[in-house]
């Protein structure tokens, strides 16, 4: 594994090495930035998202905490209650549910609590979804949990560039983050990163694609599969404008409903499993506000409402370039 | 058969307030030391004023649930006395006389109390708000500690917790990092025999709480939590060890609730008049006052003066707080995050309608002025006295 520990300033790496290059960073530009978790000291984490870390800002700034997620969460909000900004990671997001109580009752309101006398400028960082044939408990993508508490963000790369540049803002960001990381695409492309410092803008989505026939919304791996059936439609001559959500709360509806007035159509794409979702909250803003713009139903391409399988049969859950494909020439036709 | 550990007992004054022999020289000390004691006697007979009239408030409905500190108030004085300002403090919901001594104006506790968001802004700015989840705050305080210790600040955090609270996890992990990690942390559970109706025998096997720190490896000790002297002699020096690098420290506060749970509660459905009438005997005020009586420090008309006075703080506190113009409607988003995002417009437009739409049911408004909104009166939550 390339650690990237060159100081050039532009480095050709993936997204997991873009997370690394995004936490040295800051950890070196602001002395308040503290890692906790679990084995994220020599270990550099179970994804090496923090390799190398220990070795240059010492004990005190990347710790090992003992095994117990609710203390994570819990003692990552008093450290930044008393001045730090601790980047706390969570092995895997299916281990994060202890953290839960914490997340809601706490950090999420602490400012509102105290009239703004106590903040929580935390980042909750952690692996997420499926597709890399892992245990059980390892695949699920439940960011819609987490979308519904106000005052918390949700936040979701889908490249090495958007991961570096989203991490910055999570962790310069005053307010709670929770920093999920789609596993899946973690090693799977290389982008050039330049390690300037400079951070995305949070509450926006980025067009990655621009067409006039239908809008796909997407976020996460997904992105992945989004923009291959975007290409394989555009052979058809169906253009699709690609839009990766990337902060999933605050949403930033405005771009989805701009791109959808002008397009008329509607696809949302998402690992997550189907109901009472994210994809269900941007079909209902559209119903709402762009109803007589629309020229054929919002349509889904999702999980499915079930567990995740286990991984001989994730290739079943997980949406593929063909459902997206098949559904948006059903939107084409009808 | 429980192995045997021995669990320190520390208790100064007898419970007819006579000094105890054999007591360590600090604790001598502090026996000494009239202005010390005629303070703490202070702060505990303020508390006692604040809670019956918290708990008439909410009576009469003009406050919401409410949990007194009735028989508590030795421990709760003794944190806050002993507690430097710049140490933080990370409690629980019935640290009333801690919350009065760190600076919360009376009007700030009943507001939150009351309801309204802006009490929470009382308290020394380091300190953490209440937490309603039962010991939740117990790892947000190792948090703190460890911050401390990496930032190299001299400091301590004191975390307070009920003896319910011992049970949850959050405590039993934040106890166990103190000790791996040396964190200045001063743990305090004010044991008072009950969460809600269940008393502390069923609440865990274990013959003491305090011995809860042997497997997290911190020093621990049992004080008698209606002895003033006992509970101070045991934070300083607990405090004391934090501020010097030796670590955390537990103590557990025998104590006993004189009142109900809350204000939604009813104390005598699971315990007897006898046992109240027992723990009466044992309580704190009384036994300091005679303490001071019998050292010729405070007599009747102190006496008289200090309620007096403790009279009209609190009813002072309690016109400030009636007298508050409501929150705007709007104050909901104020501190949601740092900066309002933009993104959510859409939806303080929708409360702005709201709003508009609360004021003039029959009427279309043209102007809107949220900050003029009529207060509705039945606010005060019937479910939750229910609870
Ligand atoms: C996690 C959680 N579970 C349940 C409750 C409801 N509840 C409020 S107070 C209380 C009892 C707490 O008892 P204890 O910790 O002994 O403190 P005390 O109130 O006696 O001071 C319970 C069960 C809660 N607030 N939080």
């Amino acid at each position: 594994m390339d650690t990237n520990k060159s100081s050039a300033q532009v480095h050709e790496i993936t997204m997991v090495e873009a997370v690394t290059l995004a936490l040295a960073h800051e950890m070196r530009v602001d002395e308040s930035v503290v890692l906790l978790g679990e084995d994220i000291g020599p270990n550099g984490g179970v994804f090496r998202a923090t390799l190398g870390l220990r070795e240059e800002f010492g004990f005190k700034r990347v710790m090992d905490t003992p095994l117990a997620e609710t203390l994570i969460a819990g003692m990552a909000i008093g450290m930044a209650g008393h001045g730090l900004r601790p980047v706390a990671e969570i092995q895997f997001m299916g281990f994060i549910y202890a953290c839960m109580e914490h997340l809601v009752s706490h950090a999420s309101r602490i400012r509102n609590r105290t009239r703004g006398r106590v903040t929580c400028p935390i980042v909750l960082r952690a692996p997420f979804g499926g597709g890399i044939h892992a245990p059980e408990h390892h695949s699920e993508s439940t960011e819609a949990l987490f979308a519904h508490v106000p005052g918390l963000r949700v936040v979701i790369p889908s490249s090495p560039v958007r991961a570096y540049g989203l991490l910055l803002a999570a962790i310069r960001c005053n307010d709670p983050v929770l920093f999920l990381e789609p596993k899946r695409i973690y090693r799977i492309e290389r982008q050039m990163v330049q390690d300037h410092g400079e951070a995305l803008p949070l509450d926006t989505c980025f067009t990655l694609r621009q067409g006039d026939d239908i809008t796909l919304v997407s976020w996460g791996a997904s992105i992945m599969e989004t923009l291959m059936a975007a290409e394989q439609l555009s052979e058809q001559g169906i253009e699709c404008e690609v839009l990766d959500l990337a902060t999933i709360k605050p949403m930033d509806f405005n771009t989805i409903l701009k791109s959808v007035k002008h397009t008329g159509r509607c696809c949302i794409v998402h690992e997550a499993c189907r109901s009472f979702g994210v994809g269900a909250e941007i079909a209902a803003g559209l119903a709402e506000h762009a109803l007589l713009e629309l020229k054929a139903p919002v349509k889904r391409v999702t999980g499915f409402d079930t567990i995740m399988p286990y991984f001989k049969n994730e290739q079943y859950y997980l949406p593929s370039e063909q459902d997206i494909v098949a559904e948006c020439l059903e939107l084409m036709t009808f | 058969m429980q192995p045997h550990i021995e669990v320190p007992y520390q208790q100064c004054l007898s419970i007819k307030g006579q000094a105890l022999t054999g007591l360590s020289e600090n604790q001598n000390l502090i026996l000494q030391n009239e202005e010390l004691l005629k303070d703490a006697y202070r702060w505990m007979t303020l508390t006692r004023v604040y809670d019956q009239k918290a708990v008439a408030l909410q009576r009469t409905g003009q406050m919401g649930t409410y949990p007194a500190s009735l028989g508590q108030e030795a421990i709760g004085v003794a944190v806050g006395m002993a507690m430097a300002e710049q140490d933080t403090l990370v409690p629980y919901y019935r640290d009333h006389a801690t919350f009065l001594l760190r600076g919360w104006p009376i009007r700030d506790l009943l507001l939150y109390w009351g309801g309204d968001e802006r009490g929470s802004a009382g308290g020394p700015v380091q300190d953490f708000p209440i937490s309603v989840p039962i010991a939740t705050q117990s790892s947000h305080a190792v948090g703190v500690a460890a911050a401390m210790k990496i930032k190299g600040e001299a400091n301590a955090v004191v975390t307070t917790i009920g003896d319910g609270g011992t049970s949850k996890g959050d405590f039993l992990e934040a106890i166990n990092v103190a000790g791996a990690w040396q964190l200045p942390v001063v743990f305090v559970i004010s044991n008072n025999q009950y969460a809600i109706s269940v008393p502390r025998t069923i609440q865990c096997g274990a013959k003491t709480l305090a011995q809860k720190a042997v497997g997290a490896g911190i020093p621990f000790l049992q004080v008698d939590g209606n002895d003033f002297v006992a509970c101070y002699d045991a934070m300083q020096e607990a405090l004391e060890r934090a501020r010097s690098g030796k670590g955390a420290y537990l103590i557990e506060a025998v104590t006993y609730r004189l009142g109900d749970h809350t204000t939604a509660d009813d104390a005598t459905r699971y315990r007897s008049p006898e046992e109240v009438k027992e723990a009466w005997s044992k309580e704190p005020i009384k036994r300091l006052q005679t303490y001071l009586a019998e050292q010729g420090w405070w007599d009747e008309s102190q006496e008289k003066a200090w309620q007096k006075s403790c009279d009209q703080r609190v009813e002072e506190g309690i016109a400030a707080y009636k007298t508050m113009p409501p929150e705007p409607a709007e104050a909901m988003f104020d501190y949601l995050y740092e900066e309002f995002p933009e993104v959510m417009s859409a939806q303080l437009d929708l409360l702005y309608r709201k709003v508009e739409r609360m004021r003039a049911p029959d009427s279309v408004v043209d102007e809107l002025e949220l900050d003029g909104l009529e207060r509705d009166d039945s606010a005060n939550d019937e479910s939750l006295d229910e609870e």
